[in-house]
């Protein structure tokens, strides 16, 4: 095979940066890790999906869960995907470029690229596409993202330009989201929600929500390099115990989320191999830092002390997971500060700082459920007993799981929550902890970092972002609202035969969700 | 026999009542729940503008009577609406697995109420026997396992170990008559050892009753044999309670069996009912939900019939 | 009491050990168990051994120690939930076949609306709404079962309504109350007996199935039904411990079974 891929890199984040903000340095990829190993075409992979609901729909407004997220990406293409080192790259751009001010941006599409019924991408498919998802009628779960575009318009059949209402640097990232796949222009500039006709390397044969999608794929895909698998069939099997025994026994070829509890029994199956990834995931308990006691920063900080994060890890994850410092900028992201000083279970320093806010003792409520991640409950219950000694007594109240993301979180002041990927500091922190932001999980309002926020998007110089993100972690952590016990590693189980590249994208689970395209069967 | 047919038709008129009322209060049951269709699908992504975009497109922002009424108007006309969530035509998306609700139901019950009326006929016959001690324990330590986890059992010793079934039960429309009563053996399996228990006691215990009764005795003393008493003297009119625990459990195995489904991945009618629960889709919600009142009705005036037919005291009224 | 006792098969007295054991161990909880209901003593999974005589559980909580505060839990709930049932469903499954008339056919198609709704989908909805919190749970399930209790009760009640001596007490002018519990209660008694130990067991596999969908009893109580649940996929690479708690359960079920079927065979036996 012979698909070398020239990618047209937009500006890779080093060559906009350095200021250059011109395009097309012509970087050459080598395969790479794929090259090695020799991804073979063929075969049918099965998969065991956990997530998927009968209420599933073709509609990128409604994606929500894992199934859909995979199927999405395998029959329709992003603007740009996450390349495994985290960074953007272009999908069904060619190119991309910004203005100085990182405010306008140009996307060049690709000439070859066609849709399954054999028509062109054009620049109209891309702005009907992500026009649905923007403007008062969208009911889109990635509209407060596309708040900042004040205008897209076509130059031509094949450039796309976005006018932003203030300059972004990290703007090419947005387009990876799985609500973003390019559907076709119905004529009127806007598209059908329910076409199945996308630009991706597979076709849907057979889709019950629910139940399965079968994807078949197409012989003339324009991605060179990638949809080696002739056949792909995702079933929804959400009981962990069915999934583990559909492994077992062959009739599936890959899971995602396998009971951790007895993961370490499923890896001594022959021809099953678990396969971890670190990510992006992370575990929160958000405390509302307007709200008493937890206005109090030294009750954050006694909170803070009183939960035995080793012990989380060891038990409710099962040691899949690595210790959290209380901000949510992963090892893995561009701009991770390094040298923060790890925070760590000290019932002492718990005590000592309840006493510096004149207490004894203090009683909370933590609110939770699984919904909110799987073993929330269980965490809360471990942080309630580990927390005792210090004299804090947390009560557990388990919520429902049905409406917890409506009625508990954002509402009350002490819950549990999760973060899945976010591919940059600029967007974890603009959507969870900037003054005002609709998911400000912690009503975290600090003059200092919302400063360094603005001013840090649209900056191109690395070494002064990456300082105003060193600077912004360490406010998060030592004075905001968030306590991370944790980020999560995501693990998948798989028949020995199924291969993917060396490296894979960790934003999310499975290639963030890309592996249909991406892994094959040896 | 116009007596019975009077009867029927009551039934019948009462039912439709019934179902009506049930309707009715599935509908304020989903209001009363917290969140509501645009919450659960948005889930932690919601935010006001969003929430208030997919109300309007969805017409939840409309009054409960009058969405109620709208929906019953449709009804009435033979339109289950569509599936808020997807869109989709909620008859067809019941279609596939209401077949597949019924055929794993009619497999069970097949094997299941024969079987327990058998059982219980001869653990009365032999009562105190080895036998009947024997068959009691068995079906009581069948019942007494969460059905899930007699699911996982017969998988661990029939899949996993013997390699002898599927642990998914994976049926579409291709699949063959022969093909799915193999694929879906171990969920009917499970069925079938839940079931049997109950119904097998019940017929004992039902048995047993009558043959206390003087006329039992007299045929007795007569010389009749004991098997002859059971079957022909005692089972008539021990009848009407077999009958009704037949169809509880006939009901149960249509609308009962969410917890199997999700064990073998079936595709069955009780999952997309959870599933349109959890995400407050109430037109599919109402659908499957009265189609399910609409068996537990049927069967029970079938049970209500014989219990008359077979019953002389019954028949005539009061 | 003590002839009674000593007229008991030994299928009855292993019962009634049985029951007593585990109610006694009910009773007794907090004396008993080595460790609290909800703390955490060592490691997770722990194998048996003479600190943790039944290893540790997920948490590694005492396995031991969770069992018999279980027992209070589980075994509590389940006769709390199914009296209640009873007491309601047979009064007026009796009620309805005596009196007959508008008031049979009210509370008769009331229930019949109940019992059209799958149980545990009504479960699932009611506990959504009033919040999975025990005396709402108990609440909700005996309400659902009710339902099937009136039924049965008014079914075998039919069938005595119309015998002679029930038409000649009426003849005499007893009351309603009189009549349903000297006439009408001991003549079906026998069915309802051989429910009420079917039923008692259904309550701690109706609580196992809402655990195996997320809303039984919450953590970090400890129940039977929900310890079989959340260590269930053990099962699948032969590991014992999901059995403790099911065994548990088997046993107690067969326990009243046996005792009943000894109830049962001195009714039938006395009666003829």
């Amino acid at each position: 095979m012979t698909d070398h891929r020239t990618f047209q890199a937009g500006p890779s984040r080093r060559s906009f940066l350095a200021g250059t903000a011109a395009v097309g340095a012509g970087l050459i990829l080598p395969r790479g890790a794929l090259a090695q190993a020799g991804p073979k075409k063929g075969g049918t992979l099965r998969v065991g999906f956990t997530q998927g609901s009968t209420s599933d729909s073709l509609d990128p407004a409604t994606f929500n869960n894992d199934f859909m997220f995979a199927s999405g990406y395998a029959v329709f293409n992003t603007l740009t995907e996450i390349a495994p080192d985290g960074t953007a790259r272009p999908d069904l751009a060619e190119s991309y470029e910004a203005s100085a001010d990182a405010a306008t941006w140009t996307f060049r599409l690709r000439d070859d690229a066609q849709f399954s019924d054999g028509k062109t991408v054009t620049a109209n498919d891309i702005i009907a596409s992500i026009r649905h998802h923007m403007g008062p009628d969208s009911k889109s779960g990635v509209k407060p993202l596309l708040e900042q575009i004040s205008d897209i318009r076509a130059d031509g059949e094949k450039v796309v330009v976005f006018e932003l209402a203030a300059g972004n640097a990290d703007f090419p990232f947005i387009f990876n989201d799985y609500h973003l796949g390019i559907r076709q222009d119905t004529g009127d500039g806007t598209i059908d929600p329910d076409s199945r006709v996308g630009t991706g390397g597979y076709v849907i044969e057979a889709f019950e929500p629910g139940v399965r999608i079968e994807l078949k794929r197409r012989n003339d895909y324009w991605k060179a390099g990638h949809a080696h698998f002739d056949k792909v069939v995702i079933l929804k099997v959400g009981d962990p115990a069915a999934r583990m025994n559909a492994l077992m026994t062959g009739e599936v070829d890959l899971i995602d989320r396998p009971d951790l509890k007895t993961i370490e029994l499923l890896s001594r199956a022959p021809n099953v191999k678990i396969h971890t990834q670190d990510g992006t995931l992370h575990y929160i308990m958000p405390m509302h830092t307007n709200d008493a006691p937890f206005d109090d920063l030294n009750v954050r900080m006694a909170l803070k002390y009183g939960i035995d994060r080793e012990e989380m890890i060891e038990k409710v994850l099962r040691g899949y997971g690595t210790v959290g410092n209380d901000q949510p900028i992963a090892r893995s992201m561009p701009y991770y500060n390094g040298d923060l000083e790890q925070i760590a279970y000290d019932p002492e320093r718990a005590k000592y700082h309840l006493r510096q806010a004149g207490l004894d003792s203090l009683e909370v409520t933590l609110s939770t459920s699984d919904a909110a991640f799987n073993g929330a409950v269980d965490a809360s219950v471990l942080f309630s007993e580990s927390a005792r000694p210090a004299g804090l007594d947390i009560k557990v109240s388990r919520e429902p799981d049905d409406g917890y993301w409506s009625n508990v979180w954002l509402q009350k002041p002490f819950c549990c929550s999760y973060w899945g990927g976010r591919p940059t500091p600029d967007l974890m922190f603009s959507t969870g902890y900037a003054a005002g932001a609709e998911w400000n999980e912690t009503k975290w309002d600090h003059e200092r970092f919302n400063e360094l926020l603005v001013l840090a998007r649209p900056e191109l110089d690395e070494a002064r972002r990456s300082e105003i993100y060193g600077e912004m972690q360490k406010i998060v952590k030592e004075q905001g609202g968030a306590l991370i016990p944790a980020f999560g590693q995501y693990v998948s189980a798989m028949n020995q035969n199924v291969e993917m590249p060396e490296n894979v994208s960790e934003m999310w689970d499975l290639d963030s969700q890309r592996f249909v395209e991406r892994w094959w069967m040896s | 026999m116009s007596q019975l047919q009077k009867l029927v038709i009551g039934r019948m008129f009462l039912g439709i009542l019934t179902l009506f009322v049930v309707s009715a209060l599935m509908f304020v049951g989903i209001e009363l729940l917290p969140g509501d269709l645009a919450q659960q699908i948005l889930g932690q992504s919601a935010t006001e503008s969003t929430l208030a975009a997919f109300r309007a497109e969805l017409g939840l922002d409309q009054p409960p009577h009058i969405r109620y009424l709208d929906w019953l108007g449709g009804v009435l006309h033979g339109d289950f609406g569509t599936s808020l969530a997807s869109g989709r035509e909620v008859s067809d998306l019941l279609g596939i697995r209401l077949a597949n609700t019924m055929f794993l139901a009619a497999y069970a019950a097949v094997i299941a109420v024969p079987v327990a009326v058998v059982l219980g006929l001869l653990a009365a016959l032999w009562r105190n026997t080895l036998f009947d001690r024997g068959v009691n324990l068995t079906a009581l330590s069948a019942i007494s396992m969460p059905e899930f986890f007699v699911g996982y059992v017969l998988i661990l010793f029939l899949s996993i170990k013997a390699g002898v079934f599927p642990t998914l039960a994976r049926i579409d429309s291709a699949t063959s008559l022969w093909d799915a009563l193999y694929r879906t053996f171990l969920p009917a399996l499970t069925l079938i050892l839940v079931v049997v228990a109950h119904m097998m006691r019940m017929t004992r215990a039902a048995i047993i009753n009558v043959l206390a009764s003087p006329y039992i005795e007299m045929a007795r003393l007569k010389g009749v044999p004991q098997w002859r008493i059971i079957v022909s003297h005692a089972l008539p009119n021990a009848l009407a309670p077999i009958v009704n625990v037949v169809a509880l459990n006939l009901a149960y195995l249509i609308v009962g069996v969410v917890v199997v489904e999700v064990v073998f991945s079936y595709p069955g009618l009780g999952q997309l009912l959870v599933d349109a629960v959890s995400s407050r889709d109430f037109p599919v919600v109402q659908a499957v939900g009265l189609f399910f009142a609409a068996v537990y009705i049927t069967l029970n005036v079938l049970a209500d019939i014989i219990s008359i037919v077979s019953n002389p005291r019954l028949r005539h009224g009061r | 009491m003590g002839t009674l006792l000593k007229s008991a098969p030994p299928s009855a007295i292993f019962g009634l050990v049985v029951l007593v054991a585990v109610a006694l161990t009910g009773i007794f909880a907090p004396l008993i168990a080595p460790y609290g209901e909800t703390e955490v003593v060592g490691g997770a999974y722990q194998p048996w051994s003479a600190a943790h005589l039944l290893g540790t559980d997920n948490l590694g909580r005492d396995m031991l120690s969770r069992m018999i505060f279980g027992a209070r839990n589980t075994v509590g709930l389940a006769l709390l939930t199914t009296a209640l049932a009873f007491s309601f469903g047979a009064m007026l499954g009796m009620l309805a076949a005596l009196k007959g008339g508008w008031l049979d056919e009210v509370m008769s198609r009331m229930v019949d609306v109940l019992m059209a709704v799958p149980a545990l989908i009504l479960a699932l909805m009611l506990l959504a709404i009033v919040g999975p919190s025990i005396p709402n749970m108990i609440g909700v399930i005996a309400v659902i079962y009710v339902a099937p209790v009136y039924r049965l009760a008014r079914a075998a009640a039919m069938n005595v309504v119309d015998l002679d001596f029930v038409e000649a007490a009426r003849l005499r002018g007893e009351r309603t109350p009189w009549l349903l519990w000297r006439e009408i209660l001991p003549n079906i008694w026998s069915t309802l007996i051989a429910e009420f130990g079917v039923r008692f067991c259904f309550v701690f596999l109706f609580i196992a199935a809402l655990s195996f969908l997320g809303i039984g009893i919450q953590p970090p109580t400890a129940d039977w039904g929900a310890m079989v649940k959340e260590n269930a996929t053990l099962i699948s690479f032969g590991d014992i411990t999901p059995l403790i708690p099911a065994a548990a359960i088997a046993l107690l079920t067969v326990a009243i079974n046996l005792i009943v079927d000894w109830m049962l065979h001195r009714a039938s036996g006395l009666k003829s």
